[in-house]
């Protein structure tokens, strides 16, 4: 017989690490783009997609065992998920809450759609770099090289 | 130092920045009119860095530099090609920047003079990166409206190609900043990008050249860029769309002046050059002064 606790759906406290928690829902996978998460990664990372949630109605979450990811790169996450929160655990307990802020500037993860901006040329040693900000509670993504602007930053993440 | 160490875009100076230009430009007259000798960058190299085919800027840098006392070399694109050997733009910068005093860049590629600015240790001045930037040539611009028209109440049209020029795009952002009256007058197909637009806060609207003639002070005529069509077939539509003559002319103030930043194809008849109207080669002679104005800056502590 299942009881109820079988069949509510429960993410496993993690003892010690960094817990993403109200990450728009479906996101958790370009987050862990973002944060460079994949098949080289040699921490226990788990994760839940489309989770009940009463602030959001849905969410992901996305926790990274052994690991304090460090603010910078957590801020990252608010160019797709501005609402994530995050909560470093230690020994089970949480040690740390704040939330992410969308940084001013982020190197690396965006690709500019512009085929004629330099920061595509692939020869050369160049890292993408864009300003980032908000207009009409919208991300909006703009090359440092060429001014050409990202409107749906999802599709752009490298 | 000089108010700027680069000058990749006219978006990094300001209105204050963009008339003390104007104003250094005005004292060189004289040493570029050869009225005066100047020796001021004696000792001082410049490295024309071009990968675009020019004539005029590169020649305009050439001038402005030996009128100066100082050196130039010239990489033409071929040179700079086969000079690289497949070497990155990054490194040739960095290796340039060591044995010269600036670097002055045009490149096909949008965002380049930014990125050669990253490596170089040396002044880098932007000759035109792609359908970008071409801030010497807004400054040139400017001060030929200063001196030709006005800059303040200016009520200009912008002709032409505006898609893919980027004379234009570099223009139009330092025209907001004199809170010029803009008419934007173009082939339906190569209007104004709507990322330069939206970004642009001014008194901006489209219109046809038969209902503003009478009213503006300056009319900025420019050259459909060919060589930027991504095809031949979207070139041969828009070619010869639009034509200043002297039938044009017939309603325009009598101190309307003509700008074109060349070289010119048809855009404008010939039989426009003789009438008072026409500024456009006196505007490619203040390329000199305010050329000079901008290396003294860079290159003088």
């Amino acid at each position: 017989m299942v009881d109820d606790k079988d069949k509510k759906l429960t993410i496993s406290k993690i003892k010690e690490g960094t817990v993403i928690d109200h990450i728009s829902s479906g996101k958790a996978l370009l987050v862990l783009k973002i944060l460079g998460i994949g098949p080289k990664t040699k921490e226990v990372v788990s994760m839940a997609m489309n989770v009940p949630s009463k602030k959001m109605g849905k969410k992901d979450i996305v926790k990274v065992e052994g690991k304090f990811i460090n603010k910078e790169e957590l801020d990252k996450i608010a160019l797709i998920a501005p609402k994530a929160t995050i909560n470093l655990i230690k020994d089970y307990k949480v040690s740390k809450k704040f939330k992410v802020h969308l940084p001013k500037m982020v190197e690396g993860i965006l690709r500019c759609t512009n085929k004629s901006c330099i920061s595509n040329c692939e020869r050369e040693p160049v890292t993408s770099r864009f300003y980032v900000y908000l207009k009409d509670n919208k991300v909006i993504a703009k090359c440092y090289y060429c001014n050409k602007k990202i409107t749906d930053v999802d599709k752009y993440i490298v | 130092m000089g108010r700027f160490k680069h000058l990749i875009s006219i978006e990094d100076l300001s209105k204050d920045d963009i008339l003390y230009i104007l104003e250094k430009a005005e004292k060189f007259e004289s040493i570029a009119r050869g009225e005066r000798k100047s020796k001021i960058l004696e000792g001082k190299t410049l490295a024309n860095l071009f990968f675009e085919p020019s004539t005029r800027t590169r020649v305009s840098f050439e001038i402005a530099m030996k009128k100066l006392g100082g050196d130039v070399i010239n990489l033409t694109a071929q040179e700079a090609i086969s000079m690289a050997k497949g070497e990155t733009l990054a490194d040739t910068i960095r290796i340039m920047s060591e044995y010269v005093d600036v670097i002055v860049l045009r490149h096909p590629l949008i965002g380049a003079a930014r990125y050669a600015a990253e490596n170089s240790d040396v002044p880098i001045i932007n000759a035109g990166d792609g359908a970008g930037q071409h801030p010497t040539q807004t400054l040139l611009d400017l001060y030929t409206i200063k001196k030709e028209s006005n800059l303040n109440n200016l009520k200009i049209a912008l002709l032409g190609d505006l898609k893919y020029s980027r004379t234009i795009h570099s223009l139009i952002k330092a025209l907001v900043l004199f809170n010029a009256k803009i008419y934007l007058i173009s082939p339906e197909s190569l209007k104004l990008p709507e990322e330069i637009l939206e970004d642009l806060k001014g008194d901006i609207q489209y219109t046809k050249l038969d209902d503003v003639i009478d009213e503006i002070d300056v009319l900025y005529v420019t050259r459909i860029q060919k060589e930027r069509f991504p095809d031949e077939e979207e070139y041969k539509k828009v070619a010869g769309s639009y034509k200043v003559d002297l039938k044009t002319l017939e309603r325009a103030k009598e101190n309307l002046i003509i700008m074109h930043p060349l070289p010119r194809v048809d855009e404008i008849s010939p039989e426009v050059d003789k009438t008072v109207h026409a500024k456009y080669f006196k505007q490619a002679f203040y390329g000199i002064p305010v050329r000079m104005a901008i290396l003294t800056e860079v290159l003088i502590d």
